[in-house]
C-alpha cells in the first residue's frame, strides 16, 4: 500500500518540504563565487599599498561596487548554507543546534547587510 | 553474579568505528579541510566587512584596520585566510566537477586532491610574496 499522495510525489519536495533547494543554492552560489573570488583576489592585489582615498575611489566605480556587493552577497549566502550543514552534522543536542543555526543565520545577515550598506555609503 | 551482562568480564565490547581509527586517505583529508577552511573563511568575511566599513569612516578608523592586519598576528591571520580561500576555491571547483560527474575514479580523485593542496599553498605564498614586494614589509592592503 502506498501512503504517499500523488500530489506529494509530483511536488518532489520530500519530508522536509524543501526538496533540493539547499543543495541547489549551495551549488549556484559556489559557481557564482568562482569568478567573483578571482575578481576579489585581483582587486585586493591591485589595491595593496593604496591610500584610503584610492581604495574608496576604486569601490566608487559602479562595476567594482556591484562586483564587491555580489561577492559579499553570494559569500554570505554560501556561508550560511555551509555552516548549516556543519552544525547539523556535528551538533546533536537540539537546543544547542537551533541556537547555533540561528547564530549562523544572524551572522550571515549582519555581515552581508553591513558590507552592502558600507558599499552604498561610499558613493 | 558472574553472568551479569552489565558487568564487563573478559574484554570490552567492540565500539562502532570513529574518525580516529581510520587511515587518512587524500580524499578524506581534503574533504575535512574543505569544511574547516569554509568555517575559517566565515570568520574572514567579518574581516572584509570591517575593511569596507573602515573605508567609509575617518582616516583614524582606517589606519586602525591597517595597523591590525599589518601587525604580526594580523599577518598570520591574513595568511591563513588567503590560504583557506585559495584551498576552498580550488577544492570547490573540484567539487563542482564531481557534481557534473567527472573525476570520480579513486586515482583521479587522489591526484586532483594532491594538486589542489599543492596549488593552494603555492597560490597563498605567491599572493603574500607579491603583496610584500608591492607594499614593502608591514604595509599590506
Amino acid at each position: 500500500m502506498k501512503l504517499e499522495t500523488p500530489l506529494h510525489r509530483v511536488q518532489g519536495l520530500g519530508a522536509a518540504h524543501s526538496g533540493t533547494t539547499h543543495f541547489w543554492r549551495q551549488r549556484v552560489t559556489a559557481a557564482a563565487l568562482v569568478p567573483l573570488t578571482i575578481w576579489f583576489g585581483y582587486a585586493v592585489l591591485h589595491l595593496i599599498g593604496a591610500q584610503q582615498v584610492m581604495v574608496l575611489s576604486f569601490f566608487q566605480h559602479p562595476l567594482n561596487m556591484a562586483l564587491m556587493g555580489l561577492f559579499m552577497l553570494a559569500a554570505t549566502v554560501h556561508m550560511v548554507l555551509g555552516l548549516q550543514v556543519v552544525i547539523e552534522d556535528y551538533v546533536h543536542t537540539e537546543g544547542t543546534k537551533i541556537l547555533l543555526l540561528l547564530l549562523a543565520r544572524g551572522m550571515g545577515w549582519l555581515i552581508g547587510a553591513t558590507a552592502l550598506i558600507a558599499l552604498f555609503s561610499m558613493r | 553474579m558472574a553472568d551479569n551482562p552489565q558487568v564487563q568480564t573478559r574484554h570490552p565490547r567492540p565500539l562502532s568505528p570513529f574518525l580516529t581509527v581510520y587511515r587518512w586517505p587524500v580524499t578524506m583529508a581534503t574533504s575535512i579541510t574543505h569544511r574547516v577552511t569554509g568555517v575559517g573563511i566565515s570568520a574572514g568575511l567579518i574581516l572584509i566587512a570591517w575593511w569596507l566599513v573602515a573605508l567609509t569612516r575617518e582616516p583614524e578608523q582606517y589606519d586602525l584596520f591597517v595597523w591590525v592586519v599589518s601587525g604580526p598576528l594580523g599577518q598570520i591571520v591574513l595568511f591563513g585566510f588567503v590560504w583557506a580561500l585559495a584551498f576552498h576555491l580550488l577544492n570547490g571547483i573540484r567539487h563542482l566537477m564531481w557534481d557534473m560527474g567527472y573525476g570520480f575514479k579513486v586515482p583521479t580523485a587522489n591526484k586532483t586532491g594532491v594538486l589542489v593542496v599543492t596549488l593552494s599553498v603555492l597560490l597563498a605564498i605567491g599572493v603574500f610574496v607579491f603583496a610584500h614586494m608591492e607594499a614593502g614589509v608591514g604595509a599590506p592592503l
